[in-house]
């Protein structure tokens, strides 16, 4: 897609003329990011998480590669080949403290991305695709996290390969054999990690699939802004380059400093010290926890203590929390208002509030052992996750009456827009935007 | 019609949620958080600071070679440190000589060249440390039934850890008459926990027993080169100290690369903030 005044990529090279002709990579750069795509010029320090994302797959991607050729998926050997990239291999405590914290920068920067998207209305028409493949992209980063955490070998890898394929389990009548079937073994062993491992090694690849098909499907309508009003003229964008490239380059900047903090000071602050004690089947530990990151549905999960109408509190733990993730599916047709932008519903943006709070009450309750009050509290927590997505979201967006919008975004950030005069029949201009079918 | 369901949906889980809610305040109503010994009297590790801590962190040599004393006078006797080899020693700041003549100093598995039979021989500084028992069912035989675990990564594998394994090795009280902080005694509280014979009592072990003997069990124990009093306190400081470099070797190294790195990444940022901004010179957006 483009606008009608986006710019026009014209090479002068004639090395380039002659590689537009044959193969025009450099023109797909250019309308992708770069000054052939028009970008709202009000957008906040929050649309830079998309890009700070992609930085870190490539990360994620770079320095995996890399340990690979040092580390052997195998369980009698797979904890000290850990240690041996941490003591033997050139830079490879830089290598493995760097993936491991990147892993979990990776998730801190798609988490602030997705509640971006939750606050401002990203998910909605005409951008309904975008929200599910960034889903998708979700998803797949969630195995991949879990099944690398599986691969040093240690007892929280252990324990917590034995407990998340458990899950499978609680499925009535097939549980048990799928379970089996997942590990190649009754217990987690070597069949296990030779396949975690391929799988930790392949998944990467298909989220960058998964990315540039959220690229391209974001490409047809173009960037969402703050305001949540569509683009109606060139006076509201500006190039993609220079003008974002240079903000990027500044938040990755700053991202950069607090990821290097983390990974030279604090490198160890978001593991579990179980996972320095080799695996051990025949020793469980006191509290089995998975990364910090699974949290908020790990507290969802075990939430449900009580069978229900005949259904097994584990079995309903397990569908909760994967009704929890997979509900996102659903968000565009779920919250109806044709306002995107929290900014103008009054009524949602205090919802959305509550609900950043309650995802923070959820993670830390994940984080502790299931013992009360915690429970209980993660029970309350649960109830409004579950509320605010499938009951207060309809509602809201069906009751609400939002606030007065801009014209477009040229009023947005100038204060006034000279399109934005009434028509001279004297007819009232459409307040915001037509509604999406 | 995504909306009926999703409401559907959203009412049975909530309700799936208040029943597990309802019926577990019932039951902590009627029985309460159950109070357990190691609830009340687990204590968390007593403060320590090591040269090591903190983002300008580096190892004091001199504490090292004391606690590599210790580790290999009284802990070397039980605990095995597979992931450390005698050439590491060197950045104790011993030299080859005193390398090679400490990995002499221990025992290795080796085969006899002339009849392949398994013997033992003296170490090479290319060695690892050896371990104390051949097996894990010879350690438990000799050890009321419990492995000693492995320090090479001990102080990394507990919640704070170096304070951890200086406030174990100090930490052995008499349990007849032990009273926590609140001033509660814990075999009035709880008369069932008397330590079994065999175990030994330490408030800092999560499940307050242990199988390890008190290892330091007076001062002068083991008599440091460099003169420093080797009271209980400080020969446990000293092998705390030690392990965190069994645990990280490259620790100091990671603080050391880290400051450049940083002070780059801060440069390279203030000097993007310009160009951002001179880039939108003019231009009102959201910046």
């Amino acid at each position: 897609m483009s606008f009608p005044w986006a710019n026009q990529y014209r090479p002068s090279h004639p090395l380039m003329r002659w590689l537009d002709e044959k193969l025009p990579l450099p023109r797909f750069v250019y309308n992708a990011v770069g000054g052939g795509y028009p970008v709202p010029r009000n957008l906040n320090y929050f649309w830079n998480f998309g890009v700070l994302a992609g930085f870190m797959l490539v990360v994620q991607i770079l320095t995996g590669v890399i340990l690979a050729m040092h580390y052997a998926p195998n369980a009698l050997v797979a904890f000290d080949s850990t240690e041996h990239i941490m003591r033997d291999v050139n830079w490879g405590w830089l290598l493995r403290y760097g993936h491991a914290n990147g892993a979990s920068m990776f998730f801190i920067v798609v988490y602030i991305h997705i509640f971006r998207g939750l606050f401002f209305g990203s998910y909605k028409a005409p951008r309904e695709m975008i929200w599910l493949l960034g889903v998708v992209i979700y998803l797949l980063m969630m195995a991949t996290g879990f099944m690398g955490y599986v691969l040093p070998w240690g007892q929280m890898s252990f324990w917590g390969a034995k407990v998340i394929t458990g899950l499978f389990s609680a499925i009535p009548l097939v549980g048990t054999p799928l379970q089996e079937w997942l590990l190649g073994g009754f217990a987690p062993d070597n069949a296990a990690l030779n396949r975690f491992f391929s799988l930790h090694f392949l998944l990467p690849f298909i989220i960058a699939a998964v990315v540039i098909l959220h690229i391209w499907a974001l490409h047809i309508p173009g960037s969402s802004n703050p305001t949540g009003i569509e683009v109606k003229s060139e006076s509201d964008t500006v190039p993609f380059h220079p003008y974002y490239t240079a903000k990027d380059g500044f938040g990755l900047g700053v991202f950069l400093i607090f990821f290097a903090f983390m990974v030279f000071f604090a490198p160890n602050w978001l593991g579990h010290p179980d996972n320095y004690i080799p695996a051990n089947p025949l020793s469980t530990p006191a509290h089995i926890v998975p990364e910090w990151y699974y949290w908020p549905f790990y507290a969802i999960l075990r939430a449900f203590t009580s069978d229900f109408l005949f259904i097994p509190a584990k079995l309903m733990g397990v569908l909760a929390m994967f009704s929890a993730i997979l509900l996102m599916f659903f968000l565009p047709w779920l919250d109806t208002s044709p306002v995107r932008s929290g900014r103008y519903r009054p009524l949602f943006r205090k919802f959305f509030w509550v609900l950043l709070l309650d995802v923070f009450i959820l993670g830390w309750m994940g984080g502790l052992p299931a013992e009360e009050p915690y429970v209980m509290i993660s029970q309350i927590a649960s109830i409004y996750y579950f509320a605010h997505f499938l009951i207060i979201l309809p509602i809201v967006s069906a009751i609400e009456r939002p606030e007065p919008m801009p014209f477009s975004i040229t009023e947005a950030v100038l204060g006034k827009d000279d399109k934005a005069v009434l028509p001279p029949s004297g007819s009232v201009p459409p307040a915001a935007e037509p509604l999406p079918a | 019609m995504v909306r009926i369901f999703g409401i559907l949906a959203g009412l049975f889980f909530v309700a799936a949620l208040l029943w597990s809610f309802v019926v577990g305040a019932i039951t902590f109503a009627q029985e309460g958080k159950p109070a357990t010994a190691e609830h009340e009297f687990h204590k968390h590790p007593r403060e320590l600071h090591l040269a090591s801590d903190g983002v300008f962190g580096k190892f004091d040599k001199q504490q090292l070679q004391r606690g590599f004393q210790v580790y290999k006078e009284v802990c070397s006797a039980c605990h095995s440190l597979r992931l450390v080899a005698f050439r590491d020693l060197h950045q104790l700041g011993y030299n080859e000589a005193e390398v090679k003549a400490i990995a002499a100093g221990f025992q290795v598995p080796g085969v006899d060249p002339n009849t392949g039979e398994a013997n033992t021989r003296p170490g090479l500084a290319t060695d690892y440390f050896p371990k104390p028992y051949a097996n894990d069912i010879a350690a438990r035989a000799a050890n009321n039934n419990a492995v000693p675990p492995d320090l090479s990564l001990m102080t990394k594998a507990r919640h704070d850890g170096p304070a951890y394994v200086r406030s174990l090795l100090t930490g052995y009280r008499n349990q007849v008459g032990y009273k926590n902080e609140e001033g509660k005694e814990l075999l009035e509280e709880f008369p069932d926990v008397k330590t079994p014979p065999g175990l030994h009592f330490n408030p800092w072990f999560p499940n307050l027993n242990l199988a390890m003997a008190p290892p330091l069990t007076a001062d002068g124990q083991v008599t440091y080169g460099d003169g420093t009093k080797a009271t209980v306190d400080q020969m446990a400081k000293d092998v705390a100290a030690f392990l965190v470099w069994t645990a990280e070797p490259k620790l100091a190294k990671r603080h050391q690369t880290g400051w450049p790195v940083l002070l780059f990444l801060i440069a390279l940022t203030v000097l993007s903030y310009y160009a951002y901004q001179n880039v939108w010179r003019g231009v009102k957006g959201n910046h």
